[in-house]
């Protein structure tokens, strides 16, 4: 049940993005494109679990992972603002 | 546990808000601070609910992130985006890969090591390392530490099948018959590296818009897989939004240039050589300078700049802005005609415009600004080629026949500012330089367009 539970979320979440996403202008995306890079540092939160596994080398994989998730999520919406910032109108 | 998947409900919410609100360049700013508010609620959550945490080492890990992270954001130039966005959809697919890896040695011989726990986190591991080394060429190829041709080898194909086929294979084998030997598991890791490798290289400089784009989407589906793997809804819909959104971007770039996905990522165009170029027709072009540009322009009403990538190359964006308000002081009507494969990103040459400060009202993309070429008096061409090429509306021979293009031909004049008169990404004369409404005027798209703003003044 479990299983198919996660699976209705990630069917429901695709069709979500699709939605939301088709109403994003093509001049904003490239910001899109950095914002959801951001988005997709998520990963942090696994990261972060994986390293309660102690000493093992879970452990530094996870802190591999941290570092990872953490250049996409502060790169990511740091830059994205960076480049919002510059669209102004007249 | 209960709060903590509340919190994930929320984050994924707020990941949601941000996005709807990238709808408008007036919110978008806004929406970005909710995704990343969303984010922190995430880490927050996820810090507080788990037991046997080392907060020491998980800081250090963020600090050293945080730092390169807004290292990378403050310091990159608005033209080296692509490879920004390309560098992190590695480094988000990698992280997706070494979570699964981790829980993998974690699980490794206990009870807890089900078949579904295996296959996800096999798929978790094959798609985000794939992204991993893919997205690390696709950097190197933009940012020129390797070459931009596409790198090709007889036999390239074969091998990536051969590769996919021993994936599935070794995939379905350790999934269901459970890990024997831990060897089984480093080969899937490698295979995928090189996978990753092997379908970058012989891709060209000028499709990575599109590889890019679907590499982007790959970091999310790897982010989801990862999702599966921890049972963790906010991977799972994150990963979900994110793959979505690389998945509609990679269409609109691959529309853009008429070309379908498999085209793109298996036709190592710009390596063959056009042939058809013997029976190019000669071009009765006329060539002109700025003041008669100018001249022309004081008469026009109503004016387009088709900016192509060759502007951002001369660094001319804040020169064609200067021109463009001085054209608005006039009295004329300006605006910017941007294709989808103007820049080297989706959308990438709207943010050098507005680092220029063009206001976002001004650009026009291809539906918008088509019908505006029919009353249109002068239509101003710079840097740009293959996308004004009329060909692609009717000559069935060339190799841009069916590219959606800006019809800047329709347009009473047309002035086009190039270097030389070489061809092209696709390699192929262009017969609008021909027409009889078309002028050229040659040179480095800043110097003349600094000149003609200089013209126009004195007028």
């Amino acid at each position: 049940m479990d299983m198919i539970n996660i699976l209705t979320v990630f069917i429901l979440a695709i069709f979500i993005g699709f939605e939301i996403i088709t109403k994003v202008p093509p001049t904003l995306h490239t910001p899109l494109m950095s914002g959801s890079n951001a988005i997709s540092g998520i990963a942090i939160v696994g990261a972060i679990i994986a390293t309660k596994v102690d000493g093992e080398i879970g452990t530094w994989l996870g802190l591999i992972a941290v570092i990872f998730a953490t250049i996409n999520c502060v790169g990511g919406f740091m830059v994205t603002d960076r480049m919002l910032k510059m669209f102004k109108r007249k | 546990m209960e709060y903590t998947n509340l919190a994930y409900v929320l984050a994924s919410v707020l990941f949601i808000l941000g996005i709807k609100k990238l709808s408008s360049p007036k919110t978008a700013r806004t929406g970005n601070t909710i995704s990343s508010i969303g984010m922190l609620i995430a880490i927050i959550a996820t810090m507080t609910s788990f037991e046997l945490l080392d907060f020491k080492l998980i800081a250090i890990g963020i600090i050293i992130g945080a730092i390169i992270g807004a290292t990378f954001a403050i310091r990159i130039e608005m033209t080296q985006m692509p490879q920004m966005v390309a560098i992190f959809n590695g480094f988000g697919g990698g992280a997706s890969a070494l979570v699964a890896a981790a829980e993998f040695f974690s699980k490794y011989g206990t009870s807890e090591q089900t078949m579904f726990l295996t296959g996800t986190i096999i798929l978790s591991i094959f798609i985000g390392t794939l992204t991993l080394t893919g997205s690390f060429i696709a950097f190197g190829k933009l940012q020129g530490f390797i070459s931009g041709q596409p790198i090709v080898f007889s036999g390239q194909q074969v091998l990536n099948a051969f590769i996919v086929v021993a994936l599935i294979g070794l995939g379905t084998y350790v999934t269901i018959g459970g890990v024997e030997e831990m060897n089984m598991f480093y080969i899937v890791i490698l295979l995928a590296a090189i996978l990753g490798i092997t379908l970058t290289i012989p891709i060209g400089g000028a499709d990575m818009p599109v590889v890019i784009s679907l590499l982007n989407s790959y970091s999310g589906l790897a982010a989801a897989s990862t999702g599966f793997v921890l049972m963790n809804n906010a991977l799972i819909i994150s990963g979900a939004l994110v793959g979505a959104s690389g998945l509609i971007l990679t269409n609109i770039m691959c529309k853009g240039m008429n070309r379908s996905l498999a085209n793109v990522i298996f036709g190592a165009v710009g390596l063959q050589i056009k042939s058809n170029s013997g029976e190019a027709k000669q071009l009765n072009i006329k060539s002109s300078s700025t003041d008669e540009a100018a001249m022309i322009l004081d008469a026009a009403d109503k004016v387009i700049i088709v900016p192509g990538y060759g502007l951002a190359v001369a660094q001319a964006q804040h020169a064609a802005r200067e021109v463009a308000e001085q054209l608005e002081s006039m009295g004329k009507k300006v605006l910017y005609a941007i294709h989808p494969v103007a820049g080297r990103m989706p959308g990438h040459m709207n943010v050098l415009l507005a680092e220029a400060n063009v206001p976002y009202e001004q650009l026009k993309d291809l539906d918008q600004i088509n019908p505006e070429f029919e009353d249109c008096d002068v239509a101003i061409v710079l840097g740009a080629n293959d996308v004004v090429n009329p060909a692609a509306r009717h000559d069935k021979s060339s190799p841009i026949y069916g590219m959606p293009i800006l019809d800047v031909d329709k347009s009473r004049t047309v002035i086009i500012n190039k270097r030389t008169m070489n061809p092209g990404f696709a390699g192929i004369q262009n017969e609008l330089f021909g027409f009889d409404n078309s002028i050229m005027v040659f040179g480095d798209a800043k110097e003349m367009l600094t000149a003609l703003h200089k013209d126009l003044k004195e007028l």
